[in-house]
């Protein structure tokens, strides 16, 4: 043992760990749950009647799983669990605080409403082809780039999620499909590497990749090291894949091509990664490069946010404008990030709470109102209040609350948005929000005054009814959604401290490193 | 002049008689050697990926001689399906870690002795067995899809 160099007392230490809690499990089983079903269904993929039965009670217990997290880490704070037992900072740890469990939750809610509308949405055909393993898998890959403690594990289930988001992106192989899946995979590709890249020159600099780790170690390395163009390259790397402003034409080519429902997914969930990931490092690990790059950050916050809600306003297919919204949605959170301060990145982690939940929501609701109206164009589509009252109520309610209007969810995070932009004197983007919103209110209104208002030309318009894949998951969304406008208290309480949590990763550091962290 | 090329359901693959008549041998052998390679590999250089690589190559070979139904027929499984019961098979090696109260994907052993030997058995060699099936499963998937495409 002399020979190696490892003091005895390090190796005791890591062979007399304390057993580990069954609770303490819950940190690894939702992606593990994914990866299994998902091989199961594989494996299962000719028997087409046992797939949605397996998938969507398997989706039901993953939601719950990600609730049981939830709870765990309210109770007792950020949760390791690290892999094989090799003490950090050299196994691989997955980190669990109140952040990574919130947006973990929401992706899990977000998923069973996905599963649920897939049951009508996707066909035989597609099924065929495996749209429910990638759906796991792909809800595995974020799930795990959620919950994980280790730089280089997160781009791993960058890529987990980015190969399988591939296979539901093409699942039908039409030519428009392959058209905008192109232009996603080589841009997507893209922003993963230079993610790569990176976590390589990180490595070469700290030696370490455990998140942990490195917020400890960045302080003391910060005078010597390139830590600015670090910065810049995952800052880079993360609004590729959120999709911010001058990287961001993949989304509307893209997301538009897709079944209803994987664009759905896509959109309440892929972006908010890479929102998720900027803040983990841009505010967690490097929070000094993060500040010096909030100008910039701000900058690019308003382009999107602008860009996005002008797009939206611009298009006359549903589903591209609901991609544009997404993209306004990312320069709100941006605008968070930028300002810093505990309310904004509260808001930020809010905002993509509801994010999530209300896009997918919002693609539902254009499926449904395409397969009613026949057509996603709003020059063709008409009468659809006619046709679905309900449909129209639900629709009403998602697009108040993207547009950030009372009293939906959309509302509090803009609100604390908006008055952290103000606190911290930066007036230009406490406007910027304001506007963007308006420009939103006035595009969703526009495409609700125009395909759910509007008669059509030829009068008479018959009665139709939806489908219970259709309105039980778009009712619960909408729930959801309205819950939360009207009771935010709980929630907001949760993102302050998960904000907190960021800001001041003491409690995460203590979590993954109980004897302190280790000096070099 | 006579058609020579072959009609449907006639045998598919590369004509030469040697290659046809050796590539099964071939391939049983590589297919032993890539389990070998796959079982050292736990202290010596080898392991799942590159034993799953070789077990690959050698159905490739296979395909390519003897056509890739009779690879499919010979499989018996869906390459797939072997990819993804290799996935389920890791997965369920670190969850194995959960009955004897320590953190995810621990090592761990038992030594039986079998027919008077002692064998090494952990959960590191399940996880590897995976690994091996996952590489062997989808590799195959797509040389088939390849080779495939020029019968069609």
């Amino acid at each position: 043992m002399a020979a190696s160099g490892i003091p005895l007392e390090a190796l005791q230490t890591s062979f007399a760990l304390a057993p580990v809690p069954a609770v303490h499990w819950l940190v690894i089983a939702p992606p593990v749950w994914c990866m299994l079903v998902g091989a199961i269904l594989i494996m299962a993929r000719k028997r087409m009647g046992l797939q949605s039965w397996l998938a969507i009670p398997a989706l039901g217990l993953l939601a719950l799983m990600d609730a049981g997290l939830l709870v765990a880490v309210i109770r007792e704070g950020p949760i390791t669990m690290v892999m094989g037992r090799w003490l950090p900072p050299f196994g691989i740890a997955f980190t669990v605080d109140l952040t990574g469990a919130l947006f973990n939750l929401a992706a899990g809610v977000a998923a069973l409403g996905g599963g649920v509308a897939a049951l009508g949405d996707i066909d035989r055909t597609r099924r065929a082809y495996g749209f429910f393993p990638f759906l796991f898998l792909m809800v595995g890959g974020v799930s795990g780039a959620f919950l994980t403690g280790d730089l280089f594990n997160l781009y791993v289930w960058f890529e987990v999620l980015l190969i399988s988001s591939f296979g539901l992106i093409v699942l039908g192989s039409e030519r428009e499909q392959l058209d905008g899946a192109t232009k996603y995979a080589i841009l997507n590709l893209i922003g993963t590497t230079l993610f790569l890249i990176a976590v390589g020159i990180l490595y070469a600099m700290f030696g370490t990749l455990n998140m942990a780790d490195i917020a400890a170690k960045a302080p003391t390395l910060a005078p010597s090291a390139p830590m600015m163009t670090l910065g810049l390259v995952f800052v880079a790397a993360f609004s590729m894949k959120a999709a911010a402003f001058p990287v961001n034409f993949w989304l509307p080519a893209s997301y538009h091509t897709p079944r209803i429902v994987v664009a759905g997914l896509f959109a309440g969930l892929l972006t908010k990664v890479g929102v998720y990931a900027l803040i983990r490092v841009m505010v967690m690990m490097f929070p000094e490069e993060g500040n010096a790059y909030s100008m910039l950050i701000g900058a690019v916050a308003i382009a999107t946010m602008l860009t996005g809600a002008l797009g939206a306003l611009a298009q006359a297919d549903i589903r591209r404008m609901l991609g544009y919204m997404v993209i306004s949605g990312i320069g709100i959170m941006l605008t968070g990030v930028s300002l810093g301060a505990q309310t904004a990145i509260s808001g930020v982690i809010f905002y993509g709470l509801h994010s999530m939940i209300v896009m997918l929501a919002l693609y539902l609701a254009a499926g449904v109102a395409g397969r009613m109206g026949g057509s996603f164009s709003l020059h063709d589509l008409a009468g659809l209040y006619a046709k679905s009252p309900l449909l129209s109520a639900m629709t009403l309610c998602l697009f108040l609350s993207v547009s950030g209007l009372p009293p939906f969810s959309g509302f509090w995070p803009k609100a604390m948005l908006v008055k952290a932009a103000f606190d911290f004197g930066a007036w230009w983007q406490g406007t910027a929000l304001l506007v963007s919103g308006l420009l939103t209110t006035i595009a969703a209104a526009r495409a609700f005054a125009l395909g759910w208002w509007r008669m059509p030309a030829t009068g008479a318009v018959d009665p139709m009814r939806m489908q219970a894949s259709e309105w039980v998951p778009l009712l619960a969304l909408t729930l959801v959604s309205l819950a939360i406008g009207l009771y935010p208290e709980p929630l907001l309480a949760l993102t302050l401290s998960a904000a907190n949590g960021v800001l001041d990763p003491s409690a995460y550091l203590h979590s993954v490193f109980p004897a302190g962290v280790p000096t070099p | 002049m006579a058609d020579r090329s072959p009609r449907r359901g006639e045998r598919r693959g590369m004509d030469t008689l040697i290659f046809r008549t050796m590539a099964p041998y071939l391939t049983a052998l590589m297919m032993l050697f890539s389990v070998f390679v796959l079982l050292r590999g736990h202290n010596q250089p080898g392991g799942g990926f590159i034993g799953g690589l070789i077990a690959a190559s050698a159905l490739a070979i296979l395909g390519i001689a003897n056509g890739v139904s009779a690879v499919r027929r010979a499989l018996w499984f869906d390459p797939i399906a072997i990819a993804a019961a290799g996935l389920a098979m890791a997965a369920l090696a670190g969850l194995l870690s959960l009955f004897a109260d320590v953190p995810f994907m621990t090592a761990l052993w038992a030594f039986p002795h079998i027919l008077g030997t002692e064998v090494a058995l952990s959960t590191p060699l399940m996880f590897d067995i995976g690994v091996y099936l996952v590489v062997t499963g989808a590799i195959t998937t797509i040389a088939l899809a390849l080779e495939e495409r020029e019968d069609d």
